[in-house]
């Protein structure tokens, strides 16, 4: 044995380093007809550690103190060397973590991947997605802009809606009457520690739930029901290392193009990846005359603005905005159809998908511009007169939003589905 | 009498294993309460929240003084008599021109124009939808279009107040704006933060 053989040896025997190795990279087995779309978790993975590594240089220069943190942001941009490519990383990388984990998102649904036995992997991955909304909210308050300040003020006193506790529960989560000081301090903790560990931890539960049910695909079929009888290898399976892992770097260096690209030539994108008011310090006196979250939060904000208030009370907005993300908790349950992927799926669970996938982008669109953007809808016209029109059709795509999970158990069933075959195909 | 299974005591086991649990659920529980605690006000915070006194003779007819108090934005609006007189023909196009919800302004502001004195409006300029601050629009008209008569619109979520912060119907936003406690220490200075004892 040489030398190289015995240390490995010596290792194994304290570490299980080799056999990890095998089992999740070299002997993993992962379906062979992966396209495109399955790309995006390994870069949501490079992303997230991407934003730990700008993250952590961010605050060796950041002050998380209201009198400083707008002029330390500053400081970073003009005076620290090489300080704006590290703040523009972190900034970009935040919108393009929520472009990957969208497409990620996309793909798990179109090809059925949150169905039995992937439930619990499809949970972690919600759960991801709702600390990643809270990690980017967080984040948004450090530069103590304009945005910044009034997006945090109108986020949190969506808690002083909730009936009863309400007030008590804002003014506790803001440590104050108002934002200040005391909320960019604990923001600063949250975005800084507390979240990323969680993250973190949430990340390992999704990996190794994924590799204890296996990848599906885009056929939908499970490839461990289909072995060599010799070697017990799935026959639609190749090792993920060489195979993906190769394929993954293609797909990375292509996102690093697209990254690179917006960090040198467009940081800020025309006001959606970091928009025009926060480059404005923070006033607590003032608020800017149009105000909307940036473009990730949109679609959500959309169908808070479109719920109107019932007695007097904001909460059915607030309550219709979060069943907006939890209802894709159940989703797996909701989803009766006797095939996964899309490939098998009949036409009515298509319009369905488009006309959801539709709805995103258009309550997307929405919460982008002030909801008097298209003008009111005559008065002559009864009942609606007076209305907002961009009120109006946010309500309408707000009821197709949610008619596409509510009605998944009966529109998914009466699908006419097609016959899966045994083995994948391209 | 308990019962021995290969010489354990399986009920005595359960117990000192519900025993534990609970009681260390109830110590972790304890232990939580200050780091739960520490995220309220501070004690300086609270401290900040004091009265703010305001000069009001240097406000002239139609126009809005802006000052702080708690870090809020209060609004005291000297309004012209044509304002006030225009305050009682809004009453159709307002969610709750009765002042229903007492909560949003003290006893002695329980009136047709919402104050103390007809023409000085004093409210807290925080929109009641998510606490944006309202733009004012006090002229009649202009980019507001021809049936805007006045008052204050919330670019946030589009609310729109009248003259004496009723909201619109229609409006995002719930209830009136809030007018704070407030008295007048003397003819012309108003004192934010306390209440005014004698009138009703």
């Amino acid at each position: 044995m040489d030398r190289k053989t015995n240390l490995m040896t010596w290792i194994d025997e304290r570490l299980p380093v080799s056999s990890f190795i095998k089992n999740h990279l070299t002997q993993y087995y992962a379906p062979k007809n992966f396209n495109f779309l399955y790309f995006f978790g390994a870069l949501a993975i490079v992303l997230f550690a991407l934003q730990i590594l700008t993250g952590i240089f961010l605050t060796m220069h950041y002050k998380p103190d209201a009198l400083h943190a707008f002029a330390s942001v500053e400081y970073i941009m003009r005076d620290v060397s090489f300080g704006w490519v590290i703040r523009y990383m972190h900034s970009t990388g935040a919108s393009l973590f929520f472009v990957v984990i969208y497409m990620h998102m996309f793909r798990a649904i179109i090809y059925g991947s949150y169905k039995q036995p992937r439930e619990l992997l499809w949970i972690f991955g919600v759960l991801i997605f709702l600390l990643l909304m809270a990690e980017a909210f967080f984040g948004y308050l450090l530069p103590w802009g304009q945005m910044s300040y009034w997006g945090a003020q109108v986020i949190v006193n969506l808690f002083a809606t909730v009936p009863f506790i309400g007030p008590d529960l804002a003014e506790w989560v803001r440590g104050d009457y108002l934002v200040s000081d005391a909320t960019l301090n604990r923001f600063f903790a949250f975005h800084v520690i507390a979240l990323p560990l969680a993250l973190a931890g949430l990340i390992f539960l999704h990996l190794a739930a994924l590799h204890s049910v296996g990848s599906n695909n885009p056929d939908g079929i499970e490839i461990k029901q289909t072995k060599d009888k010799k070697t017990g290898i799935p026959l639609d399976g190749i090792p993920f290392h060489p195979y993906y892992t190769v394929k993954d770097l293609i797909g990375l260096t292509v996102f690093l193009i697209v990254f690179t690209a917006i960090i040198f030539f467009m940081p800020e994108v025309g006001g959606y990846f970091l928009e025009h008011n926060n480059f404005v310090p923070a006033d607590p006196l003032v608020t800017p005359a149009h105000i909307a979250p940036v473009w990730y939060f949109t679609p959500f904000y959309s169908i808070l603005r479109a719920v109107p208030p019932i007695f007097n009370s904001q909460f059915p907005g607030v309550a219709a905005m979060g069943a907006a993300v939890l209802i894709l908790f159940v989703v797996p349950w909701l989803d009766k159809s006797k095939v996964k992927s899309i490939r098998y799926k009949g036409a009515l669970y298509k319009k369905w998908l488009a006309a959801f996938v539709l709805s995103f982008l258009i309550l997307g669109y929405l919460g982008t511009v002030p909801s008097n953007i298209w003008g009111q809808i005559p008065n002559f016209i009864p009942f609606l007169g007076g209305l907002d029109l961009a009120t109006f059709v946010a309500r309408i795509f707000t009821i197709v939003y949610f008619s596409f999970f509510v009605l998944m158990p009966f529109y998914s069933k009466k699908d006419k589905t097609k016959p899966v075959p045994k083995r994948v195909t391209y | 009498m308990s019962k021995k299974h290969n010489g354990f005591d399986k009920d005595r086991r359960k117990f000192l294993l519900t025993a534990t649990a609970v009681t260390g659920a109830v110590g972790i529980s304890a232990a939580g309460i200050p780091f739960v605690t520490s995220m309220k006000p501070s004690e300086k915070a609270k401290a900040a929240g004091a009265s703010v006194a305001v000069d009001t003779s240097k406000i002239e007819k139609g126009t809005l003084l802006t000052t702080e108090w708690r870090g809020q934005p209060v609004w005291i609006l000297n309004r012209t008599e044509d304002m006030v007189k225009g305050l009682s023909k809004m009453e159709t196009n307002l969610a709750d021109p009765q002042l229903k919800v007492t909560s949003q302004q003290p006893k002695y502001c329980q009136n047709p124009t919402r104050s103390i004195k007809s023409d000085l409006l004093v409210v807290v300029g925080i929109c009641t939808h998510l606490g944006c601050s309202p733009t004012a629009k006090l002229q009649p008209k202009g980019d507001m279009g021809d049936n805007w008569t006045g008052g204050f619109f919330c670019p946030c979520h589009g609310s729109k107040f009248d003259l004496a912060g009723r909201v619109y119907k229609g409006s995002p936003a719930p209830t009136n704006l809030v007018v704070p406690p407030h008295k007048y220490i003397d003819e012309k200075t108003i004192l934010i933060g306390e209440d005014q004892k004698d009138e009703a």
